[in-house]
């Protein structure tokens, strides 16, 4: 009663009532307000194109595979559900042995993505993740895989990075790749 | 000997009816409340979800039906029971239209009131069989509350007693042919329904079960069938509470004359039941549950005093011939 | 014996048994160890009371004990037993988890009995035409009891209004904390 000390006790008692039947009115009101729910099986709801959904792995412009299992997303994985061994090709790339994302310990917070220093895991706006076998959702690198380039289409790691590798079956040198200044001769004297 | 047969078969269908009706209530609840927060609330089960409480019923009976340890097992077993019983033996004394009704008890509000007290055995039962610290407190706020809008309650009704002199519920529908109490007893009416309210512990006077400080109050160590009985008692009440007012206050079964001639007397019965109900539902959505002290102190200090003011204008205004 | 009891109508049957109804759970109450059962029987005790009232053709008395004894003033007693805790000390009584089969079973028979005789009495009361048709034809109604209250007993009811008046403010005297006003007045001293 001490808020409306100033009031008297019946006006209070009549302001308490009105507020009651106010609140009430207000609600009654919304019979005739347009439900906000979204009927998921049968009408799917807008997902953002970064929304933060089953994990893949990109592939660059040319086809192949972006990561080079440098191992950051699975160090950076709060939860450790990522698994992976790096192995080197014989023209000088680096690419996962294997790659193992086990999503019933996912909690999809994206951290892999922040640390993948070459754009090859990436979240998609994918949520339909329900199994009835819980080693079903253990993917393999097989499933993990996709056949495009995912939200950035004209990135390529190698392209970029000073590695000796084969692109499109022609060979790039030291030096080749853009932006780069060719190797400096260590040997020599000039600056 | 066939005249007890035809009344047995009549309380038998009543109770046949009753009892879906309170279970569709849980579905017409859950889809009223979905629609006043912008949902729209359960719509898989059947057309318009309608068959949701059936679904539920199945599922509940397939729960186990968990007698805690550490309770007191008879009196756990028993209370559920008593507080379903109490309400259906209430609705023997309902008028539900010109001919159907289970009995004309002469002192059939009297017999609603001492049913509405004893159903506090099921509640105060129930938390002290439990054992558990949640359901006594559920059941030691049940106990007070209810004794306390009890006293009211009675005095609330006493005005319609006084005018149609008579404790007869179908005497009282038959008296307001001229018009209905609630012309004359609004005051008493406002008091019958907020008694009703804290009598039948939903919203907003649900102390008992308050879910967001008691777990579930007094059923928190319930489950299964005995689970569904308080359930099942919780919306039965509500459908009391809604018929009693009906019958008290809005004249039961009987309309005006252009409109009493549209629908029969038993369906005009249920409409207004139906409104009721709503109402109910609607109080639920929107209003939120005030503390225990307030509760009490608002039962005792305006409205026991309104209550007993209503009572002393209407018997004066029937002495003095206001009401001819 | 067997003969006498068939030679009663349905109407006194109704009324001996639950006259018996109300000697069986009375004894209960005074032998019973459990508390809370002993009040149990005693509500069952106070119904079955109710329903001798109804059937001598008292139906306000009957609607009274229900409402009074059975539904205000023993829910008090109930609560003052769960608030004092007095289900304490009587573990040694209350029914064993592991207990056998025809224990749990005697344990629960008793009161299921008394209170499904009294609901079978109950019902059959209300619902039979023939009971009604007795009951009518001397029944005390409400009107009556009050022009007894107001007419030849008005000073019984006016000496037992001061007893409850006196009740109501010893009551309120000894619920109210001790010194509030005075508690109030020293802290102002205290600080200002």
């Amino acid at each position: 009663m001490g808020k409306f000390s100033k009031q008297s006790t019946v006006s209070a008692a009549f302001d308490m009532i009105f507020s009651q039947l106010r609140t009430m009115a207000l609600v009654l009101k919304h019979t005739f307000t347009k439900a906000d729910t979204v009927e998921y099986p049968e009408q799917k709801p807008y997902l953002a194109p970064r929304y933060r959904g089953r994990i893949v792995l990109t592939r660059d412009p040319d086809g192949e595979e972006r990561c080079v299992a440098c191992n950051l997303c699975a160090a950076a994985c709060p939860v450790d559900c990522i698994a992976l061994q790096q192995t080197v090709d014989d023209d000088g790339r680096k690419r996962a042995d294997f790659f193992r994302i086990n999503f019933s310990r996912c909690i999809f917070c994206g951290f892999c993505e922040e640390a993948c220093p070459t754009y090859a895991i990436q979240l998609t706006p994918d949520i339909e993740l329900a199994e009835y076998d819980r080693q079903n959702l253990v993917y393999e690198k097989e499933h993990l895989l996709i056949n495009g380039v995912g939200k950035y289409h004209d990135y390529s790691f190698y392209r970029h990075s000073g590695i000796a590798v084969d692109i499109n079956g022609e060979r790039k040198a030291k030096g080749d790749a853009q932006q780069e200044k060719p190797p400096i001769d260590i040997k020599g004297l000039m600056p | 000997m066939a005249d007890i047969l035809v009344k047995l078969l009549e309380i038998t269908i009543i109770i046949a009816l009753l009892i879906p009706i309170a279970a569709m209530l849980v579905w017409v609840e859950r889809r009223m409340i979905g629609i006043w927060q912008d949902r729209l609330g359960p719509n898989r089960v059947g057309p318009f979800g309608i068959l949701q409480s059936l679904a539920d019923l199945l599922k509940i009976l397939g729960k186990e039906d968990w007698i805690p340890p550490f309770s007191d097992r008879i009196v756990f077993t028993i209370a559920p029971v008593i507080g379903a019983v109490c309400v259906l033996m209430s609705f023997a004394v309902i008028p539900f239209s010109p001919s159907i009704g289970v009995s004309d008890l002469n002192i059939g509000l009297l017999f609603f009131l001492a049913m509405a007290s004893l159903s506090v055995y099921s509640v105060v039962l129930a938390g002290w069989a439990s054992n558990s610290k949640y359901a006594l407190l559920g059941s030691m706020r049940a106990a007070a509350q209810m004794v306390s809008y009890e006293v009211f309650m009675g005095l609330s009704v006493m005005g319609v007693v006084l005018l149609t002199g008579s404790f007869n519920l179908r005497e009282i529908v038959l008296a307001q042919q001229n018009g209905w109490l609630i012309q004359t007893q609004f005051l008493g009416f406002i008091i019958f329904l907020i008694a009703g309210i804290a009598e039948s512990h939903r919203l907003p006077f649900d102390l008992p079960e308050a879910e967001t400080e008691l777990t579930a109050g007094f059923h928190t160590e319930y489950s299964g069938l005995k689970f569904a009985l308080f359930f099942l008692g919780e919306y039965l009440s509500v459908t009391l509470i809604s018929a009693m007012s009906v019958v008290l206050f809005f004249g039961g079964w009987l309309m005006p004359e252009p409109l009493a001639s549209w629908l029969p007397p038993l369906l005009w019965f249920i409409l207004k039941i139906l409104c009721f109900v709503m109402f109910f539902i609607l109080l639920r959505t929107s209003l939120p549950r005030p503390r225990f002290d307030q509760l009490l102190s608002f039962g005792w200090k305006y409205m026991l005093p309104l209550a007993l003011l209503n009572l002393l204008v209407t018997a004066a205004f029937k002495l003095g011939g206001v009401y001819g | 014996m067997i003969s006498a009891l068939v030679e009663l109508n349905p109407l006194q049957l109704t009324f001996y048994s639950a006259a018996l109804l109300a000697i069986v759970a009375s004894l209960k109450v005074v032998t019973s160890k459990n508390t809370v059962h002993a009040l149990l029987y005693l509500v069952v005790s106070l119904l079955a009371v109710a329903v001798c009232f109804y059937l001598m053709g008292a139906p306000f008395a009957a609607g009274l004990e229900v409402i009074v004894y059975a539904g205000a003033i023993l829910v008090l007693f109930v609560f003052a037993i769960m608030m004092f805790g007095l289900g304490q000390d009587e573990t040694l009584h209350a029914p064993s988890v592991d207990g056998s089969k025809v224990n749990q079973f005697s344990l629960w028979f008793g009161p299921f009995l008394l209170a499904l005789l009294l609901l079978i009495e109950l019902v059959y009361a209300i619902s039979s035409g023939e009971i009604q048709a007795r009951l009518t034809a001397n029944t005390i109604d409400a009107k009556q009891v009050g022009i007894l209250l107001y007419g030849p007993y008005v000073l019984a009811v006016e000496i037992a209004s001061f007893l409850l008046l006196a009740g109501l403010i010893g009551g309120y005297h000894y619920a109210k904390p001790e010194g509030v006003g005075l508690d109030r007045k020293n802290n102002l001293g205290e600080h200002g």
